[in-house]
């Protein structure tokens, strides 16, 4: 029995990613929960002939809908609009994540929780702060969904060196990876596959291509134009980690070559580890690929930074630069706050 | 049905296989139901290129998607300064064409109330499909198709292109959601019910054969009615719920996505494609009723044998007759539609 909980069903990026959840063979009971709209989302999904079963639960039912959960994907708050920058979301996103997590804390202590609602590089330490203060946190169960950039960095790819190459967008996972953080700067992509790296270097457009991935999500609220942000897509990279979660969860072998997760280094086995090799003591979260056992983070997957090149080290320290700052803005949303 | 699907979204699809180039096109795809139809099509490895088309925010749902590492293109289509010819860019040369396009239903409104609005979007598209793709699969999604897929049908006719065999209304969801409340009475498996649906897509026009399932014998007859009524008004059932904000988007979307998959693996001549849909159909036009629902073949020409629907007990051949009676007039209304607009 595995039950999925699903806080923000409603929205633009909730909808098509219960969609999808409610097609995966490793769900049983697929629980969605909004302040509106939810029971006529739950109903819609309730009709299609896959094995989970679908509720809806609104405000005062959140008990309910968290209740049993062995995963809580958190996509809720509001989206960017043209020529707002992530961190603009923050106020609005940073009450209803501590909300959301307080609840989860609550009433699901032990589930796994996906952090989807941006900026992400605060969310996080926002709902592990939160978690600390009413002594429900466990390492390894909150994190950061960083698979979007992932998911760009291997479609980018392929369309900066498409036309002399016979790559498949759809088999990209051994030859890149993304670290870091979740918006602009901190999106560190990283080629495991060297050549291919070096080849983009030769066609010149090394750069460009970094940048396209960092800045991805801009480009979608620009074509957008005022009606939102990255919902398809990042329903589909949502849905994509959340898959890696459940397979781990039953025991079943990954689909991907790594797993990127934005995680809380104090806590994890090697954590230590990975704040030496990146060069900084104090740094307390970061996106690399993760192991998973029993759909929770055990320990980071380090070799990626033992392989660095000198662009990537450098794009690396900018990004760790810009997260600390991220990560205090959180931080102090919560530990700030417990002072008064 | 379901296992095509399925593949879209494992490790299995997201391996190479070779494939033929199709184009999809999306009439709508910025709607409730375009959408999250798009996301279905832009993981399905059958397609390589994908045009979606809507008055408003084609553009930015073709950039969400193209940041998808599948290997199909995916372009945005909206009618304005930069594309006044929009609608015909995305029709020329397409392989399937689906229609989503049109207003949903609010509460207390029939599939036939949308009428009016709904069969002036269809006609309207299907006059650049008989220009810009009279061989493409044609997919109507658009309610009520009892008379929308009429309304192409004679719209195709008037440019004398049209095929029967090309032309398909979606009931998809009735069957899918035939398995569901099955399965739920029953306690079973909801991915190994499969209901044989006949007739139209609409309310008393629905008729799922339950005689012909040897699981259903066990149920009570009070309960195989609340069960065919709850087939028939399953859309109801999501209108209600969603009170005011709009019927069936997420399982009408993978529906319809489900459908497609499964006319492009019969136009790939993949063997035993076998699907229920609203179609051209042999089985009651002596009765004047040029439209039915039944399973059919797919195939490389598109609907390649249309199968007969077996034996029906009382209860439903009495189905039958009165369904008949509704479908013949939405029919009609489909056609005298387009004769006014002539």
């Amino acid at each position: 029995m595995t039950k999925v909980t699903i806080l923000g069903a409603s929205g633009g990026v909730g909808q098509p990613l219960s969609l999808l959840l409610k097609l995966s063979p490793y769900i049983t009971e697929l629980s969605l929960y909004d302040l509106r709209n939810v029971e006529g989302v739950s109903k819609d999904l309730s009709h299609i002939n896959t094995n989970s079963k679908c509720t809806g639960h609104g405000e005062i039912d959140i008990e309910k809908a968290l209740k049993g959960a062995n995963l809580v994907i958190i996509p809720a708050g509001v989206p960017r609009r043209p020529g707002m920058s992530r961190d603009d979301l923050f106020k609005i996103n940073a009450k209803i994540v501590k909300s959301l997590v307080s609840y989860t804390g609550k009433f699901a202590p032990g589930a796994r929780i996906l952090i989807i609602s941006n900026p992400v590089n605060s969310m996080v330490p926002i709902a592990v702060e939160q978690l600390k203060l009413m002594g429900k946190f466990q390492p390894g169960n909150v994190v950061g969904v960083t698979m979007l950039d992932l998911v760009r960095a291997e479609t980018f790819v392929v369309d900066f060196l498409g036309e002399d190459s016979t790559l498949d967008k759809t088999k990209m996972d051994k030859d890149i990876t993304v670290i870091g953080g979740h918006s602009g700067n901190t999106i560190v992509p990283v080629f495991l596959n060297k050549k291919l790296g070096e080849t983009l270097k030769m066609k010149k457009c090394y750069d460009e291509f970094i940048h396209r991935v960092q800045f991805g999500g801009d480009e979608v609220v620009k074509a957008k134009d005022g009606a939102g942000s990255a919902t398809l897509s990042m329903a589909l990279a949502g849905y994509k980690f959340a898959e890696e979660i459940l397979r781990s969860l039953h025991k079943a072998k990954s689909t991907m070559t790594t797993i990127p997760a934005f995680v809380y280094l104090p806590g994890i086995s090697n954590g230590k580890e990975v704040q030496e090799k990146v060069g900084n003591k104090n740094l307390e979260y970061i996106a690399l690929p993760v192991n998973l056992v029993y759909g929770s983070v055990a320990s980071i997957d380090t070799t990626v930074l033992d392989n660095l090149t000198s662009e990537e080290t450098k794009l690396l320290n900018i990004a760790v630069k810009e997260l600390i700052g991220n990560i205090d803005k959180g931080k102090k949303f919560i530990i700030g706050a417990s002072k008064l | 049905m379901l296992r095509s699907t399925f593949q879209t979204l494992s490790k299995r699809t997201f391996s190479s296989t070779s494939i033929n180039p199709y184009k999809v096109a999306v009439l709508g795809a910025s709607g409730g139901i375009g959408q999250p139809l798009s996301l279905l099509l832009k993981l399905n490895h059958n397609v390589t290129d994908l045009r979606l088309y809507d008055l408003r925010n084609a553009k930015g749902v073709a950039t969400d998607l193209s940041h998808i590492p599948t290997n199909s293109t995916v372009k945005g289509f909206a009618p304005d300064q930069q594309q006044p010819d929009a609608l015909r860019d995305t029709i020329k040369d397409s392989d399937l064409i689906l229609i989503p396009a049109g207003v949903p239903r609010k509460p207390g409104m029939t599939r036939d109330d949308l009428f009016n609005i709904n069969a002036g979007i269809v006609h309207d598209l299907a006059q650049t499909i008989a220009k810009e793709a009279p061989n493409s699969s044609i997919l109507v999604i658009s309610n009520p198709v009892n008379s929308t897929v009429p309304i192409v049908a004679e719209v195709l006719k008037e440019h004398n292109v049209y095929n029967p065999k090309k032309l398909f209304g979606v009931t998809t969801l009735d069957l899918i959601r035939s398995s569901r409340f099955l399965s739920e009475i029953l306690k079973t498996d909801p991915t190994k019910e499969h209901v044989n649906v006949i007739g139209g897509h609409s309310g008393i026009t629905i008729i799922p054969i339950l005689s012909q399932l040897e699981n259903c014998s066990t149920l009570s007859q009070e309960q195989k009615n609340e069960l065919i009524h709850r087939i028939q008004f399953g859309g109801d059932e999501v209108v209600k719920a969603k009170d005011g904000a709009g019927s069936a988007t997420l399982s009408m979307a993978y529906a319809g996505a489900t459908f497609a998959d499964a006319v492009m693996r019969g136009l790939n001549d993949e063997k035993n494609v076998v699907m229920s849909s609203f179609v051209d159909s042999p089985l009651f036009k002596n009765e004047g009723i040029d439209f039915f629902a039944s399973k059919v073949t797919l195939g490389p020409n598109g609907v390649e044998k249309i199968h007969e629907f077996g034996k029906l007990n009382q209860h439903e051949n009495e189905m039958l007759e009165t369904c008949k009676e509704t479908l013949k007039k939405n029919i009609e209304k489909g056609y005298t539609f387009v004769k006014n607009k002539k």
